[in-house]
């Protein structure tokens, strides 16, 4: 075997953590030894959502490199060490602390910095930048005594860092150069259009202004003078304009430098050294920088393929790009310029919507050449299809930005693309990798997602990537049918509407009415859970027996021998000594085995259906109530002791957890709902990995929704920060009745997020902004539900005719005897089938 | 000649749902269907979850064959032959009457 050689890769930002990640997935990792720098405190993270740093997700949050990824990898990771030069002579890299790693091949991923204008007072206090989470950190800092700031540059980046200014409360100002805004990838039209929009916003644009200095202010810290002889007074100064390739090491190194910066790589991502690569902002491709992450990405593909062995190039990048700047969709795809000779121009502008969209096209109309869309970016998918893969233009190519006045759909379907047609820029997958994942199996969104990679950069082709898999499984034969069951033709989500508009209250009304057959379990369980969530009625009414699921049925639930488990509500776990007491008295008097719960509660297990009574009498009478862990419906919300007594706390998370339990206990929905609530973003009740999880901040509490432990665990979604307790009841509220309505069949709030076309926004949407003008009605709902709420053992209890159903025989007292206890660590367990064999005379019959 | 042991009380039974009976020593599911006003037994030994739970399993039909899906792991077992819909498994299946306000049962032949 040969000696491994060794890869240094300069740089741990987006594209060199990508470049990374492919490695060790490639068969080239078995070759090499790979050590990286990383000048940054902190490995790789999200720089593209860098503006979220202020509306509450933290450093953390926007990390992109799982944690362990260097030592399961074995990868040496110099944290905080900047790679000074490469002494090619003696081919070691030479680091600002000293290291010398002597390496066989380099991959140079250094990135950008901010371009600043080296105006005079450029670097004046509180004149920063925007490019690191340091650089946010003193954002931050020097907002707290700022009442205005400016940003200088009104592209891409400029919009982001006047965004971020907005979420601090500064009153904002962009100042730009060029007469338009993002003028790079806008046409005049779309910049105004974009311009209106944010103006709207509140924030000030200032467009055709060259700044000549910054010197003191009279009302505020800085003055900015421009050559027009205006002036904007501003505590604060961001200067984003532009960014400018880090190519200092290829300069230390004697790499070719581009005349404009940039280290000249060829279509190999070679540098002038055949042992030096460079991948990213940092290269120079075609006298091109690119300043997007799928083009780094697709560099960092192409230099792993280069260590494979494998012919691979890269041939230049698609720079279309489709963001949301400031809450405005404004997408640019190609020739948006129409720079091309020849080119025919279409534009549709709606002034009441705020609508602009203009598509250039071929001078024989046969081609889309680019597009600007701003205010509404619905069509990049479609457009953007049209444009790589040279599809050719229905004859009237303005019906492609018309709004469509019939059903007659203009869009591209997904069929018409051939298999080469690139679905997901960010990670490059195409049409024919998503089909093949299809057939291979994978044939759900989420699913389909995590095989091949696809839209899980930005997610900007979700609905597209959904659409290929709707036509595909209807390719290959699978009718896309989203019936519930063979009994009704419909969805939970309109069998949940029917419920609602025809005040349906049983499930044999809705059988009868919209349904056939007998209905089976899956349509029974499903409406039970819809009646129970929208009337509230006692689940063990005789006219709702037939739809209680195995747990609901008896109030408990059914272990692998037949055998309930019994698990009373504590309520955010706080328990006094007396109730532990209490439970463990009732344990030791029936003989069950006992165990603290995930959700910090303790379960009693191996009751049978006679016993069940009598053991939730003594509960009651202990003050205990039903913790509904039989139903799908809230479970638990967990919380940590909070600032009662930790000395961290920041807000007193056992009464938040307490008062939220006791609001939405009994309620039932499409799969079990739980909650936590941490007391500070140390984060000890794992909220954040709870359907609704809520942390204490010190200027409120922070909410997120729609995470998951469990089998496919998913970091839930900040979804609002610094939230009052009323605000944050009113919006858990709303979230929780937006599930119960929408949601399909069991499926928990983390499948029912990644499902949801619009995702975070659109939820956002519906519960902050009302866009669906229904939230006065959730709330109702939830206030409904909350004074209907009764605990189901206190009313089975009091009625002889229900509690005649707990018996194992209808005609007997006995107890099955099919169950077999043995004794283990103290403590009953069911007896495996060998004990069995040894322990019952009496078998239940198998063949009669 | 049919022997017809007398189980329980038309009122035992609930509507769409199963109870359990203990008849000669042997455990049995009934299941009564109000809607069309039929009952239906067999044995509440699930052969797949190995327990006595069949009776306390949703009820319905799976193309028309009337059916109750185990509690423990949902596989349907017809209410007219016993058989699993998924797999090679069968329990015992009874004929059932309701006579002068009891249910009755007949061993299976």
């Amino acid at each position: 075997m040969s000696v491994k050689k060794t890869l240094v890769v300069i740089g741990n930002g987006m594209v060199g953590q990508n470049f990374l990640e492919t490695l060790v997935t490639s068969s080239a990792y078995a070759d090499y030894q790979v050590v990286t720098f990383c000048e940054e405190p902190r490995v790789a993270y999200d720089r593209v959502h860098l503006s979220e740093f202020f509306s509450g997700k933290s450093a953390d949050d926007l990390s992109l490199v799982e944690s362990g990824f260097f030592d399961k990898n074995n990868i040496t990771l110099h944290l905080g060490d900047r790679a000074l030069r490469i002494d090619r002579d003696n081919k070691q890299v030479v680091s600002q602390k000293g290291e010398k790693i002597a390496y066989d091949k380099v991959v140079i991923a250094s990135g950008s910095y901010p371009f600043v204008p080296p105006m005079p007072g450029h670097d004046r206090e509180g004149c920063l930048v925007y490019r690191t989470i340091e650089d946010l950190e003193a954002i931050t800092k020097a907002a707290k005594n700022a009442k205005t700031g400016a940003v200088v540059g009104g592209g891409l980046l400029g919009l982001e860092a006047a965004k971020a200014l907005t979420d601090l409360g500064l009153d904002t100002h962009v100042v730009e150069f060029a007469p338009r805004l993002m003028a790079v990838q806008l046409d005049e039209g779309g910049a105004a259009m974009l311009r209106s929009k944010i103006e709207a916003l509140g924030v000030t644009i200032h467009t055709s202004k060259n700044t000549q200095k910054i010197v003191d202010g009279e009302h505020a810290r800085h003055k900015m003078c421009f050559a027009d002889g205006e002036e904007l007074e501003t505590d604060l100064i961001l200067f984003s304009a532009g960014i400018r390739p880090r190519d200092d090491i290829a300069q230390e190194s004697f790499l070719e430098i581009g005349q404009r910066g940039g280290i000249v790589i060829d279509n190999q991502c070679l540098t002038s050294d055949p042992d030096i690569y460079a991948i990213g902002e940092c290269a120079l491709w075609n006298n091109q920088i690119f300043g997007l992450v799928a083009p780094g990405y697709q560099m960092a593909r192409t230099v792993v393929a280069q260590l494979e062995e494998k012919e691979a190039a890269f041939l230049g990048a698609d720079m279309s790009t489709k963001l949301k700047l400031m809450g405005v969709d404004v997408a640019s795809i190609g020739d948006a310029h129409a720079k091309t000779q020849g080119a025919l121009i279409y534009t549709y502008q709606d002034g009441s919507s705020e609508i602009y969209k203009r598509i250039v096209v071929s001078a024989d109309k046969k081609n889309l050449l680019g597009a600007v869309l701003v205010g509404d970016s619905s069509g990049y998918g479609t457009l953007l299809q049209y444009c790589l893969n040279g599809i050719e233009l229905p004859e009237n190519p303005d019906a492609l930005i018309l709004p469509s006045r019939s059903d007659e759909s203009v869009g591209l379907g997904p069929d018409a693309l051939p298999a080469s047609a690139q679905i997901c820029s960010c990670h490059d997958v195409s049409k024919g990798q998503v089909c093949e994942a299809i057939t291979a199996g994978y044939q759900d969104i989420g699913a389909l997602k995590s095989e091949t990679k696809a839209a899980t950069g930005c997610g900007g082709c979700t609905a597209l990537l959904k659409s290929v898999l709707d036509c595909e499984l209807d390719k290959l034969g699978f009718e896309v049918n989203t019936d519930i069951c063979e009994h009704f033709p419909h969805t939970r989500q309109d069998l949940y509407n029917l419920v609602m508009v025809d005040e349906i209250k049983t499930f044999d009304e809705l059988l009868t009415s919209h349904g056939r057959g007998r209905g089976c379990e899956v349509c029974r369980q499903a409406v039970g859970s819809i009646l129970a969530s929208y009337w509230n009625e006692y689940v063990l009414e005789k006219q709702h027996l037939g739809v209680q699921d195995t747990n609901d049925v008896y109030l408990a639930n059914m272990q692998k021998d037949g055998t309930y488990s019994i698990v009373p509500r504590v309520t955010g776990g706080e328990i006094s000594p007396d109730m532990l007491i209490a439970l463990g008295e009732v344990g030791k008097k029936y003989g069950l085995y006992t165990k603290i719960t995930g959700g910090q509660r303790i379960d009693l297990f191996g009751a049978q259906i006679n016993q069940l009574p009598a053991i939730w009498d003594e509960l009651i009478v202990a003050g205990f109530e039903s913790g509904h862990a039989y139903g799908k419906s809230l479970r638990t919300v967990k919380s940590c002791v909070g600032s009662t007594w930790c000395r961290f706390g920041i807000d007193d998370s056992v009464s938040l957890a307490i008062e939220l339990e006791n609001r939405y206990k009994g309620l039932r929905a499409p799969h079990k709902i739980k909650m936590a609530v941490s007391g500070c973003t140390r984060e000890c009740a794992e909220a954040q990995g709870k359907d609704i999880g809520v942390i204490a901040t010190e200027h409120g509490w922070n909410l997120y929704v729609c995470g998951n432990g469990g089998m496919k665990p998913r970091h839930a979604d900040l979804f609002a920060t610094n939230l009052d307790k009323e605000t944050l009841i009113k919006y858990i509220d709303r979230v929780l009745i937006f599930y119960v309505r929408t949601a399909d069949r069991l499926q928990r709030t983390s499948v029912w997020m990644e499902n949801m076309e619009g995702g975070l926004d659109y939820l956002k949407s519906v519960v902050i902004d009302d866009r669906l003008n229904i939230c006065t009605q959730l709330e109702q709902q939830m206030d409904y539900v909350i004074e209907t709420y009764q605990c189901e053992w206190k009313t089975t209890l009091e009625s002889p005719e229900h509690l005649k159903r707990f018996r194992h025989f209808v005609n007997s007292d006995q107890l099955d005897e099919g169950v077999v206890f043995v004794e283990e660590r103290g403590q009953v367990r069911p007896a495996n089938e060998q004990e069995r064999e040894q322990l019952v005379t009496f078998r239940p019959m198998e063949d009669a | 000649m049919t022997q017809w042991i007398d189980v329980c009380s038309f009122d035992d039974l609930e509507p769409n749902s199963g109870v359990c009976a203990l008849v000669n020593n042997q455990q049995v599911a009934i299941f009564y269907f109000p809607n069309e006003d039929k009952i239906f037994a067999i044995g509440n030994y699930d052969p797949i979850g190995k327990a006595n739970v069949l009776s306390r399993g949703m009820v319905g039909d799976i193309k028309g064959e009337p059916v109750v899906a185990s509690p423990l792991y949902k596989q349907h077992f017809s209410l007219r032959s016993g058989q699993c819909l998924e797999q090679d498994d069968q329990v015992p299946c009874y004929s059932v009457r309701l006579y002068d306000g009891r249910v009755q049962l007949a061993e299976p032949t």
